[in-house]
């Protein structure tokens, strides 16, 4: 862009210098050169790149736009199969399945908040779990590569088909109760709430905190196992600190401790807002999600409309979600700190 | 040089010359005990050790978590059906069996679900994965009018939950255009996968092109002035450089399509449909159900029969896990998903 200026800048004494009717015609002649010669690198360069993504714009054009299109148009009608005319006849019903979801639709709204709330309990506890699992694993140890290897297994083998029935396997064995047919084992909880109530009893905290501790507790399996990704993400966040920075801490005296929070945190900031983000996109489009499990059911239940409802709930559904990821990522971006690298 | 103002050690280190070429130095050296005293007996290493044990506890226990469901299921397929009763039995079976898997193999016809799962999702991967590739070498080493608008526009294929868009994607492959129906086939996700559209694909797109990013320019740039087109510079020098990427992305794609329920059930009837795929194989076989009506245990029974299900549908991609672990991982780390 410079250059370009600066060339125009030398340029513009000579074309004052030529005479007007030359200047017109040169004008001119340079608009047809421009027609007749080939195309300019940058253009060429344009249409290449237009070659690459290619197979993406036709997907966007004939299948994803239509989609979309389609199914925001069917949370606004009713289809109906017409044995008289054999064919499916759709009826513009306005907002009338938004109005079903929020009023008419008993559990709707409570499983929405129940799953906004399980969300925002989730995303802490996940990307400070897999921060810190990202920084001990980063350590030179013994068996890295194994603990490394054991860690991503959640990635490949606990999605799809095999996410709910992890969870069924772990409900009957970890309690133990996997040969009791009665059913009588105590709970499937790992510890037992009683004791840290006891202890943050001693502490004086307020009982939502117990609970939320006592409860991320339980979760434990579907906190590691939804980490996997984030974990990979941090660990690649954490090779690409250069090394020198902590040597120079060390030289000047700092602990591990310091350096973690002066120097490990600020640099992969950026990394907690995409894993943030990711933990929510993640989390939200699952299919363990109650909201979408809810969704679900309603889409299958095979009630006149319920479909067109359950496209309208995950409509609202997916409003709501963007509406919390433009918030967390517009206040969670105050608090990032990205590196200036020169290159 | 000239280092008189380097205050000399009082008592030098002596030189012996034991060979022509060999020499052995002499020094005072601190006694044994200190040297012990200063290493072994400090905060610091004390430090050190709390911080391994702690870590090592950690780290086993975390693997435990992932690890143990695994180990139950796998111990649970081999209990004959009368150790469910046992209260005695708990996770080592009393009665070992292959009867399950048996059951599995030939009456829920596995092995076709495996061939068919297998080659629907070979097509699928292989497609996923040269698309992601292009699609994020365009989006990262081309500017042109609309590249921003293409890169969000793969974030939101991302963002945007499939079922939200469930209804209008069966109703869009059931009248497809000029083809009409092409429900029960492989078409919907072959062309999906094509189109870069299919599960996570937004995400690999995203890989590919961070990855991409990190590539240098200059590289290139010395196959355009060689006298390569872009074409040929993308097959022959940007392809072979990301074949560890695409590694990464050939098993996530490949094993996330393999255990997908939601596309395949959409697009094929799993109750009705006569295509056998691995979402059908995922119950109770005729031969065992005959023990409903006299079995008490019989819920803990089912349950570790889909259990047995599960193993038979996650073996192969175990075996591909474990071959392709370090690639998968290094891939990961490599993609500098970092800014």
């Amino acid at each position: 862009m410079n250059n370009n200026a600066i060339d125009q800048n030398a340029l513009a004494p000579n074309e004052k210098a030529s005479s007007g009717t030359a200047a017109k015609f040169a004008a001119g002649w340079g608009k047809v050169t421009k027609l007749l010669r080939p195309n300019s690198l940058e253009k060429r360069k344009a249409l290449q790149g237009i070659g690459f993504i290619l197979p993406f714009i036709i997907g966007i054009l004939f299948i994803y736009l239509p989609v979309i299109v389609n199914s925001i148009s069917y949370s606004f009608c009713t289809i109906t199969y017409d044995i008289k005319l054999r064919e499916e006849v759709i009826t513009f019903v306005g907002f009338e399945h938004y109005q079903y979801a929020f009023f008419g639709d008993a559990q709707f709204v409570q499983t929405l908040i129940a799953g906004l709330k399980q969300l925002i309990i989730d995303i802490p506890a996940i990307v400070i779990f897999s921060l810190f699992v990202a920084v001990v694993l980063n350590q030179k140890m013994l068996g890295r590569a194994a603990f490394r290897a054991i860690f991503f297994i959640p990635v490949i083998l606990s999605t799809g088909l095999l996410d709910d029935v992890s969870n069924l396997a772990v409900d009957n064995m970890e309690s133990g109760s996997m040969n009791d047919g009665s059913g009588t084992s105590a709970s499937t909880e790992i510890i037992n709430a009683v004791d840290i109530e006891n202890l943050f009893a001693n502490m004086k905290v307020g009982t939502e905190i117990v609970s939320y501790v006592v409860g991320l507790v339980n979760d434990i399996y579907n906190i590691v196992n939804r980490s996997g990704v984030q974990i990979l993400i941090f660990l690649a966040a954490l090779q690409s600190i250069s090394p020198s920075i902590y040597e120079a801490c060390t030289i000047d005296g700092a602990t591990a401790w310091e350096t973690f929070w002066k120097i490990t945190l600020p640099m992969i900031s950026p990394m907690i807002l995409v894993n943030g983000l990711y933990t929510i996109i993640d989390s939200f489009t699952s299919a363990s999600n109650v909201v979408m499990q809810y969704i679900d059911t309603h889409y299958s239940s095979g009630d006149i409309g319920a479909m067109e409802q359950a496209t309208a709930m995950s409509w609202i559904y997916f409003i709501i979600v963007m509406l919390i990821i433009a918030a967390f990522a517009g206040i969670f971006s105050a608090f990032v700190f990205y590196q200036k690298r020169d290159s | 040089m000239n280092d008189s103002h380097i205050p000399q050690p009082t008592e030098m280190p002596k030189v012996l010359k034991e060979s022509k070429n060999k020499i052995r130095v002499d020094f005072e050296r601190t006694p044994l005990w200190q040297r012990i005293k200063a290493k072994f007996f400090s905060t610091f290493f004390l430090q050190k050790v709390v911080w391994y044990v702690f870590r090592l506890i950690l780290l086993i226990g975390i693997s435990y978590i992932i690890l143990f469901p695994f180990f139950a299921k796998v111990t649970g397929s081999f209990m004959y059906y009368e150790d469910f009763a046992d209260v005695t039995v708990r996770l080592i079976p009393k009665n070992w069996t292959l009867d399950t898997y048996k059951a599995i193999i030939l009456e829920n016809s596995y092995l076709e679900a495996c061939v068919n799962t297998a080659l629907l999702s070979l097509t699928c991967a292989l497609l996923q994965t040269l698309v992601a590739c292009l699609v994020g070498y365009g989006l990262a080493k081309f500017r042109f009018r609309g590249s921003s608008i293409m890169m969000l526009l793969v974030v939101l294929t991302m963002i945007i939950p499939h079922r939200t868009i469930k209804l209008a994607l069966y109703e869009l492959f059931e009248d497809f255009y000029f083809f009409g129906n092409v429900l029960e086939t492989d078409v919907p996700l072959t062309l999906l996968s094509l189109t870069g559209l299919a599960f996570k694909n937004g995400l690999f797109i995203f890989m590919m092109r961070q990855f991409f990013t990190g590539v240098p320019d200059e590289l290139e740039e010395s196959a355009y002035v060689d006298g390569s087109g872009v074409y040929r510079t993308f097959v022959q020098i940007i392809l072979p450089l990301s074949i560890p990427m695409m590694i990464t992305i050939f098993v996530l794609s490949f094993s996330w399509q393999w255990t997908d329920e939601f596309y395949t059930s959409l697009f094929n009837d799993i109750t009705f449909g006569e295509r056998i795929l691995m979402p059908k194989i995922i119950t109770v076989p005729q031969s065992l159900t005959s023990l409903k009506a006299t079995f008490p245990a019989y819920s803990m029974f089912e349950s570790a029969v889909i259990n047995t299900t599960h193993i038979l549908i996650m073996l192969p991609l175990v075996v591909i896990y474990l071959f392709c672990q370090k690639y998968l991982i290094q891939g990961i780390e490599r993609s500098g998903i970092v800014g």
